[in-house]
């Protein structure tokens, strides 16, 4: 039987051939936890067991939503991360190292792996071929003592990307369409398996975008194929030996297939308070809406290509009086790379704040909460109300490049129009 | 099991972030402390004025978002007795059983706020004693039957140190 991509790496997992709808216990290659998530996973495993991780060298504890910690509550959660860390030998990744999903795919993520993360954007390792998806504390407790889990094997709609990307259109305006376009639930339970000439094009720091926000359409996993561009990437951090070709079978059964021409996308805006509230840039809704800060950041959109095109668009400019502008590398990777190539000077010049690699800003845990009515533009996932810590205030989400152009005009700006 | 109370109304599209505010995050390890904060963002009566039993009655896709188990943790410390429905983001379906909050799907377009519900799990009805619609609701696939009548998944592991299926 031709497998879709998710059937592929769960029949590995399970040690049987499996197909869509079935309910499976499947080995789990690795697990994350973080530190918002991180110390309801310890006190729930320790409900049914001692200190222990089945896999430790790859069960791994990310400090990076309240790093540095803010408050003395998220100290004591940081403490209680580490002493698990260390009494089950498994990997501590520390306050300033970056965000969890970044980090993953820099160090951990392998194509054809089944990992876990309580953490929903998770989903970010598909874009290296991986089934990688979203659970709870308690699953994901199981998960790292058991070294397994149960699951059902999802349907799969099918992405058939064409055509190519216009200049300033970029792999999160595509995923943006495409939820809007789907609904917040309209890939409930689902594996969206991506392929196409625009994907094969596609490099992989835009792939982890893409399945990053796989969660926004309810989706399971959000799967890339694994091919020389995997590989490469791979290589770049000197992890080549993990690499592997993978694929969906041709004649795999869909769900759905969904076609989309790249070429006819243009940069797109969620407007609050929903993901799937998605028009373009240059709708009358957005059009001249006026941007008290600008957040580029978050494990979405900060990777040092989408600083290159934030600099891109705004080197030797000044960031427009009224709007606020906020950076967050996604690692400490990153962020040291970004220094090399002398764009954290770029972007202090334009006058940007910049912050720990981290998850704060996003979330609403801390560094950049807006105030009463306030209005941000961030190249994050969410602008669920009350998201970035202020149930009063209002959040768009966009590309770099739409963040780069609103920060220079104050107000929704176009990239494509940037003088 | 018999679950009686009243019916509390959501609209559709109810998050994470409604239901455990990243501004409280800091109360994360306070579960009792953060359950008297759950929901105020949409219904600011919701956490002081619940009492044991009632239910959250939502619209389409209830929970979105964030994988915080601390979202349905905080629902049931409260003392709601199930979450009912349209349906459900696919993270939190799973965590409020693996907490042992029963979820259920069903039409809540024939509830209204305040209406004295009465669901049998086993029965898999739903009863609306002040309108009198009665309505059936699909069974939980077996796996989550037996973490949900076992008040949990660690509840299970802690019993059987293994998990339901094999």
């Amino acid at each position: 039987m031709p497998q879709s991509m998710a059937e592929k790496i769960v029949s590995e997992k399970a040690g049987k051939p499996v197909k869509a709808g079935e309910i499976v216990i499947a080995k789990v290659d690795a697990a994350l936890t973080q530190d918002g998530t991180g110390p309801l996973t310890i006190r729930q495993l320790r409900k049914f067991s001692e200190d222990k991780a089945a896999n430790p060298g790859r069960t791994v504890q990310f400090l990076d939503h309240a790093a540095p910690s803010p408050r003395m509550e998220l100290s004591n959660d940081h403490m209680l991360m580490r002493e698990f860390a260390q009494t089950t030998g498994s990997v501590l990744s520390e306050v300033g190292d970056g965000i969890c999903h970044q980090i993953m795919a820099e160090r951990f993520v392998r194509p054809g792996d089944l990992m876990v993360g309580a953490d929903s954007h998770t989903c970010t390792g598909g874009g290296l071929g991986a089934f990688s998806t979203g659970m709870g504390s308690t699953d994901v407790a199981a998960a790292i003592s058991l070294g397994k889990t149960w699951l059902k094997v999802p349907e799969t709609i099918r992405f058939e990307v064409s055509g190519y990307f216009q200049r300033h259109v970029y792999s999160k305006d595509l995923a943006l369409a495409v939820i809007g376009q789907m609904g917040a639930d309209g890939c409930d339970y689902m594996s969206m398996e991506w392929g196409g000439g625009a994907i094969d094009a596609m490099p992989i720091h835009e792939r982890l975008t893409v399945s990053n926000m796989a969660v926004e359409a309810g989706a399971k996993c959000g799967l890339m194929p694994s091919d020389d561009k995997t590989r490469e990437y791979l290589a770049s951090y000197g992890r080549e030996t993990d690499w592997r070709p993978l694929a969906a079978d041709p004649g795999a059964a869909y769900s759905r297939v969904v076609d989309i021409d790249a070429t006819q996308i243009v940069p797109m805006v969620a407007m609050p308070h929903t993901v799937d509230n998605v028009v373009q840039i240059d709708d009358e809704q957005v059009k001249g809406v006026q941007i008290d800060q600008v957040f580029l950041g978050s494990c979405t959109n900060c990777r040092i290509e989408d600083i290159r095109v934030f600099v891109g668009l705004t080197k030797g400019k000044k960031r427009h009086p009224r709007t606020r502008v906020i950076v967050t590398p996604a690692s400490r990777a990153v962020m040291k790379q970004a220094a090399d190539e002398g764009l954290l000077s770029e972007l202090l010049d334009f006058g940007a704040t910049i912050t720990t690699p981290g998850c704060g800003v996003c979330v609403g845990v801390h560094g950049g909460v807006l105030g009463d009515g306030e209005k941000c533009l961030a190249t994050s996932n969410r602008n669920f109300k009350g998201r970035m810590g202020n149930p009063d205030s209002y959040i768009y989400l966009g590309s770099p490049a739409t963040a780069a152009a609103t920060a220079i005009y104050g107000v929704l700006a176009d990239p494509r129009e940037v003088v | 099991m018999d679950i009686k109370g009243h019916a509390w109304k959501f609209g559709d599209s109810i998050s994470t972030d409604h239901i455990a505010p990243g501004r409280l995050f800091h109360l994360r390890s306070n579960l009792p402390e953060f359950a008297k904060h759950v929901l105020e963002d949409v219904r600011p009566e919701f956490p002081s004025h619940v009492q044991q039993g009632d239910f959250i009655v939502g619209g389409k896709n209830f929970g979105l978002g964030s994988s915080r188990e601390h979202a349905p943790q905080i629902i049931k410390m409260a003392g709601v007795g199930a979450v009912l429905a349209k349906s459900f983001a696919r993270i939190f379906f799973r965590n409020a059983i693996n907490v042992g909050l029963p979820v259920i799907v069903c039409d809540t377009d024939r509830m209204s706020d305040g209406d004295e519900i009465k669901v049998d799990l086993e029965a898999g009805t739903v009863l609306n004693l002040t309108n009198g619609d009665e309505q059936s609701f699909p069974a939980l696939p077996g796996v989550m039957r037996e973490i949900l009548m076992n008040d949990g998944l660690a509840q299970y592991i802690k019993d059987h140190q293994d998990l339901p299926i094999h």
